[in-house]
């Protein structure tokens, strides 16, 4: 081709560019790799066999990366072949779709195709058998703009068939400049030859993928990767891409792992993917061929991603081929139609033999991204049985595709050595598994890998979450200490405002005038117990806050000015039940008094409710029911008893925040002792008592001290008692 | 129905490291055989003793350290040490030497560090190094080859004169050393060091029987001999090409220099090449893999260094060979040398690109 003649403007001998050196036909190599066994013989010669039907197609609700669509169908359902079973509601969705007419027998959590086999939730169809077609709508592509492409791309279900299942859409929308599109066609594990025979038969409508492809992507170049063991699908791609211009198909040697992401594009390209970029970052797309096959049905043919060609392969089966199979056939079908002998101890993998995973049990379906089922016999792939002690021969090193130390891995990940594991980076490890595979001591290295791997995932995520906690208690801290401040401040004001009060009114020495007070306690209030209200609710706040700032005088004082406080209200209640009476407890008094100085119970109950935190809803319910009890109880009993309960239940809505429960319990004491006490005595004063006696309980609710709760109940009762004797005598 | 699991992957290269170990104790079999027939079959009794002390050593380890004995007495690690202490040392050793040593070798060297792997120096080389200390005369001991010897020695006479020091006949080993004329005879190596220090030309020394060609007599065809074996090995893929290619290319070099520089006191490269233990140490011993550099440029660094070593010892140092030295020598440098030479990921850049 006379490149490395070429030469520049200078006239001097250059260098090639990459695209010549691309269009030359090189092809480069990757370090390390592997030559194992490839045994494709046993099923590349044979063209792909039908299945019939299976009786039960299971069909994971997700096949990919990413999230499962939004279930559009339910149980006893009749789906049509190609019809949506989900839809995708995002970006990272791919639907499934039914692969054949049927009756949707369950959605149930079914083992899955994945190594855990833990269950996910799959659909269960039972095929009727008439493979009755939904309503197709074929597109063309050049009356297509992108985003119709995109959007049936991703409609019909389409992600990543070579083995990863990442979603074909995101791929194929990128918005970055690509300058190769790199169509893989490598299959390099050995077994399989889904590819192989997918080229063999079906070149051209491959091509026309890759068409509909570069439509979206718009690359310099097209290059397509096979493997030199594939004369007659590289024979078959060559004569379907002849028409096309930029199309060049390009076998490499055979060598385990040419077909991973970062090794073909180093064998086409030359070039690496930076550590933590994607390919699409250095101008290069990857696409499967087999998704390439199947961008091309969904586009021309409005044929959703139903089924997949699966090499079914192994000693055990008298008829290893390929078969082309519904999605969510089960395996143990599969392989009764290859003729499947199992053996004592059968492994079954899913995947190749390099990368694939065992089943736990044959009921596991076929996915999106299966591509083999292998059922070796024992003699055919041994397993790897003794591990042994490394020997530091660095054979896995030799074999590794990212140029990893593996036995440095193996020591590191064995002393869960983090900060080392991270600098011999193992996150670069593809778990392609060269390096078990040439280790002389048979270690599982890979397992070993993965292992570390997830623990370092998980010391991550700790890591992350400490600090999160650790930013959290610092906020927290620095909040406490802000109100701590905001509160000291707030009472150095209340004190001083205290004292000048307490000098207006003459009190000089507070011990003295609250003795006085106590002795003075019949006396009860006059009109100033209205101006303490407000000053003891803010008394009360500063109490509960900042108690252990203020002193046991103080404390002493402001026990004083609580029970102060309760007479006032004593005093305010026999005023309300007064006017209560007088009003008959009609339906509207709660708006009506809310005028007036003097607040009604119902009142109150609407007050306390739009201050507090109880929304308006449980406000109306409890003004309604205090309303109610008001009513009845005037025209059962007299009219100064009832006020009093619908009080105390009033009070009790209120408390509710403080502790539910003890408010409660005081309420119903406070009733049952109401009741007890209009039982014995007829006249209005021991319904006044009850009233007291209601006050001091749901009062001493709304305290968080139970003791001091008991207390103010006790005073409450004696005066009641007392009252009571005084009023009777 | 039950089915197997097990982590991918499913598929194994078949070569299992008692193969690897076996195979190279295969490929010490010429050495072996020319040893014998030039030297003498004292080498032959070594062996026998060795290999015996090893397994004895490694299973009394093995069960103080409740392991199973029988796995790890199979990957023929310790067979294949005992092999190489047993053709380092000189045939007519007594018993005891190769005893202690092999026993040294396993149970100290090998199994105190943690067994097969684990060990930081060369086994056959440490307990090599702990004979010469302990036990210069006799470690020094080599008898001529049997074409430069007065008294001829029957096969019966080697295991009389190993486990005696005295052959069959009742001659002595320093008799035994005697030539011809009576006059003992040392390994070329040391001849040629004596010789130099006594002011005697390259060329004088040269000119004595014990030496043949380039090289010294029957030295030439062993050392022809272990690289043929050593060829094997790299045919193979047991071993890289990178360890002995260093090792041969930096002490061909520097003798060359040196040579080049003062012809009448420095030996030339191929008899460097040729004489003493090099061939064995290039491709037997420094390739050892647990005690060798693990990167690939590593390996080089690695080999050099004990070419390096082997020149300034041979020419300078106190000790005529100097592999065991040298090997050990660069087993300590191993950890630091890998370190600093580990190959640059994919996707990353090298340190000096960051």
């Amino acid at each position: 081709m006379g490149f490395s003649q070429h030469t520049g403007k200078d006239g001097r001998l250059s260098m090639p560019s990459l695209f010549q050196q691309i269009q030359a036909g090189m092809v480069w190599d990757f370090h390390g790799g592997i030559h194992p066994p490839t045994r494709k013989q046993q099923t590349n010669q044979k063209p792909v066999a039908v299945m019939p039907l299976p009786d039960r197609l299971y069909i994971p609700l997700r096949q990919h990366i990413g999230v499962a669509g939004q279930l559009l169908v339910k149980a006893g359902d009749t789906v049509l072949k190609g019809q949506p079973l989900t839809q995708a509601d995002n970006s990272m969705a791919v639907p499934v779709h039914a692969p054949t007419s049927g009756i949707v027998l369950a959605i149930t959590p079914h083992t899955g195709a994945h190594p855990s086999a833990l269950p996910e939730l799959t659909l269960v169809l039972a095929p009727d058998g008439k493979e009755q077609w939904r309503e197709r709508e074929p597109l063309t592509l050049a009356s297509c703009d992108n985003m119709t492409l995109l959007n049936r791309i991703q409609e019909s279900g389409i992600a990543g068939m070579g083995g990863a299942g990442f979603p074909t859409h995101l791929k194929a929308g990128v918005n970055q400049p690509v300058d190769y599109l790199i169509i893989n066609a490598v299959e390099c594990e050995p077994y399989i030859t889904a590819d192989d025979l997918l080229m063999q038969e079906a070149a051209t409508t491959i091509v026309k993928g890759i068409d509909i492809l570069c439509q979206l992507l718009n690359p310099k170049a097209v290059l397509i990767g096979i493997e030199d063991d594939k004369p007659i699908a590289a024979a078959a791609m060559m004569a379907a891409c002849s028409q096309r211009e930029h199309y060049y198909v390009r076998t490499v040697p055979t060598k385990y792992p040419s077909g991973g992401e970062k090794q073909l594009i180093q064998l086409l390209t030359n070039k690496e993917v930076p550590n933590g970029r994607r390919p699409v970052d250095i101008g290069i797309v990857m696409q499967n061929v087999g998704t390439a096959f199947a961008v091309a049905q969904a586009v021309l043919d409005d044929h959703p991603l139903l089924s997949r060609i699966v090499t079914v392969a192994g000693d055990t089966l008298s008829q290893p081929q390929n078969v082309l199979a519904l999605i969510g056939t089960p395996v143990s079908s599969l392989l009764n139609f290859c003729g499947f002998q199992s053996e004592p101890k059968q492994r079954v993998i899913m995947g190749g033999p390099m990368m694939g995973f065992a089943l736990a049990d044959l009921n596991v379906p076929v996915v999106k991204t299966t591509n083999c089922i292998l059922a070796p016999t024992a003699n055919e792939l041994p397993a790897a049985s003794n591990e042994m002690d490394c020997i530091r021969c660095s054979n896995c090193a030799d074999a590794c595709p990212a140029s990893l130390l593996p036995q440095q891995l193996l020591w590191y990940s064995k002393a869960k050595d983090s900060e080392k594991l991270v600098e011999y980076n193992l996150a670069d490890c593809i778990e392609c598994g060269a390096c078990a595979y040439v280790c002389p001591s048979e270690i599982p290295l890979v397992q070993y890998y993965r292992v570390a791997k997830a623990e370092l995932r998980e010391q991550q995520r700790e890591a992350l979450k400490a600090e999160q906690a650790k930013a959290r208690f610092e906020a927290r801290n620095a909040r406490l200490e802000r109100e701590k401040q905001e509160r000291a401040e707030r009472n150095q004001q209340l004190a001083a405002a205290r004292q000048q009060q307490q000098l207006a009114s003459g009190a000089n020495n507070a011990v003295a005038d609250a003795l006085a007070r106590i002795k003075a306690k019949q006396a009860q209030v006059n009109t100033g117990a209205i101006n303490t209200e407000a000053e003891s609710s803010s008394v009360a706040t500063q109490n509960a806050s900042a108690e252990t700032q203020i002193s046991t005088d103080k404390a002493a004082i402001l026990a004083e000015r609580e029970r102060k406080k309760q007479q006032a209200r004593e005093y305010q209640q026999q005023k309300a039940a007064a006017i209560a009476a007088e009003m008959k407890a009609e339906q509207h008094a709660a708006t009506d008094v809310s005028t007036n100085q003097i607040a009604t119970p119902s009142d109150s109950a609407a007050a306390a409710n739009s201050n507090s935190t109880v929304d308006s809803k449980a406000a109306a319910v409890a003004a309604a029911l205090a309303r109610a009890r008001a009513k009845k109880a005037a025209e059962t009993a007299q009219g100064t008893a009832m006020p009093a309960k619908a009080d105390a239940d009033t009070k009790t809505e209120h408390d509710n925040d403080a502790d539910p429960r003890r408010a409660a319990v005081a309420a119903a004491l406070a009733r049952a002792k109401a009741k007890k006490a209009a039982e014995t005595t007829a006249s209005t004063a021991p319904a006044d008592t009850s009233n007291i006696s209601t006050e001091a309980s749901s009062q001493a609710g709304s305290d968080t001290d139970p003791r001091k709760a008991a207390i103010a109940a006790a005073i409450a009762r004696a005066k009641a008692k007392k009252q009571a004797d005084s009023e009777n005598s | 129905m039950s089915f197997k699991i097990a982590s991918s992957p499913h598929q194994h290269n078949q070569r299992s490291t008692a193969q690897l170990m076996r195979l190279v104790a295969f490929a010490c079999l010429p050495g072996i055989a020319v040893q014998a027939v030039l030297f003498g079959y004292g080498v032959l009794v070594q062996l026998l003793l060795a290999i015996i002390t090893a397994w004895c050593s490694e299973a009394l380890v093995l069960k103080l350290r409740n392991k199973p004995i029988l796995p790890r007495l199979k990957d023929n690690s310790a067979l294949l040490t005992a092999v190489l202490l047993a053709i380092a040392i000189p045939p007519y050793a007594p018993w005891w030497i190769i005893v202690i040593g092999t026993a040294f070798a396993i149970i100290m060297v090998k199994q105190l560090y943690g067994g097969l792997g684990n060990n930081l120096f060369n086994p056959a080389m440490a307990a090599y190094v702990l004979l010469l200390v302990s036990f210069p005369l006799h470690m020094t001991q080599w008898l001529p080859p049997l074409s430069l010897q007065s008294v001829s020695l029957m096969p019966a006479d080697a295991v009389c004169a190993v486990f005696s020091q005295y052959s069959c006949s009742g001659f002595s080993l320093t008799q035994l050393q005697s030539s011809v004329d009576g006059i003992t005879m040392a390994t070329p190596l040391d001849t040629l060091r004596t010789d130099l220090s006594r002011g005697l030309t390259l060329d004088e020394s040269l000119a004595k029987p014990v030496f043949f060609a380039f090289a010294g007599t029957g030295w030439l065809w062993v050392n022809l001999a272990y690289l043929l074996g050593g060829l094997v090995l790299i045919q193979q893929k047991i071993i890289g090409w990178r360890i002995p290619v260093a090792v041969l290319g930096s002490l061909f070099v520097l003798s060359a220099i040196a040579s080049l520089a003062a012809p009448d006191t420095m030996a030339g490269p191929l008899f460097h090449l040729f004489s003493g233990g090099t061939m064995l140490a290039a491709f037997f011993i420094a390739t050892d893999p647990v005690s060798a550099s693990t990167t690939n440029r590593g390996r080089l660094i690695y080999g050099a260094l004990i070419g390096l070593l082997v020149f300034l010892i041979r020419n300078f140092g106190g000790y005529p060979d100097a592999y065991a030295f040298a090997v050990l020598l660069a087993n300590m440098a191993v950890p630091l040398i890998d370190y600093y030479t580990r190959p640059r990921t994919y996707g990353h850049r090298t340190r000096s690109e960051r």
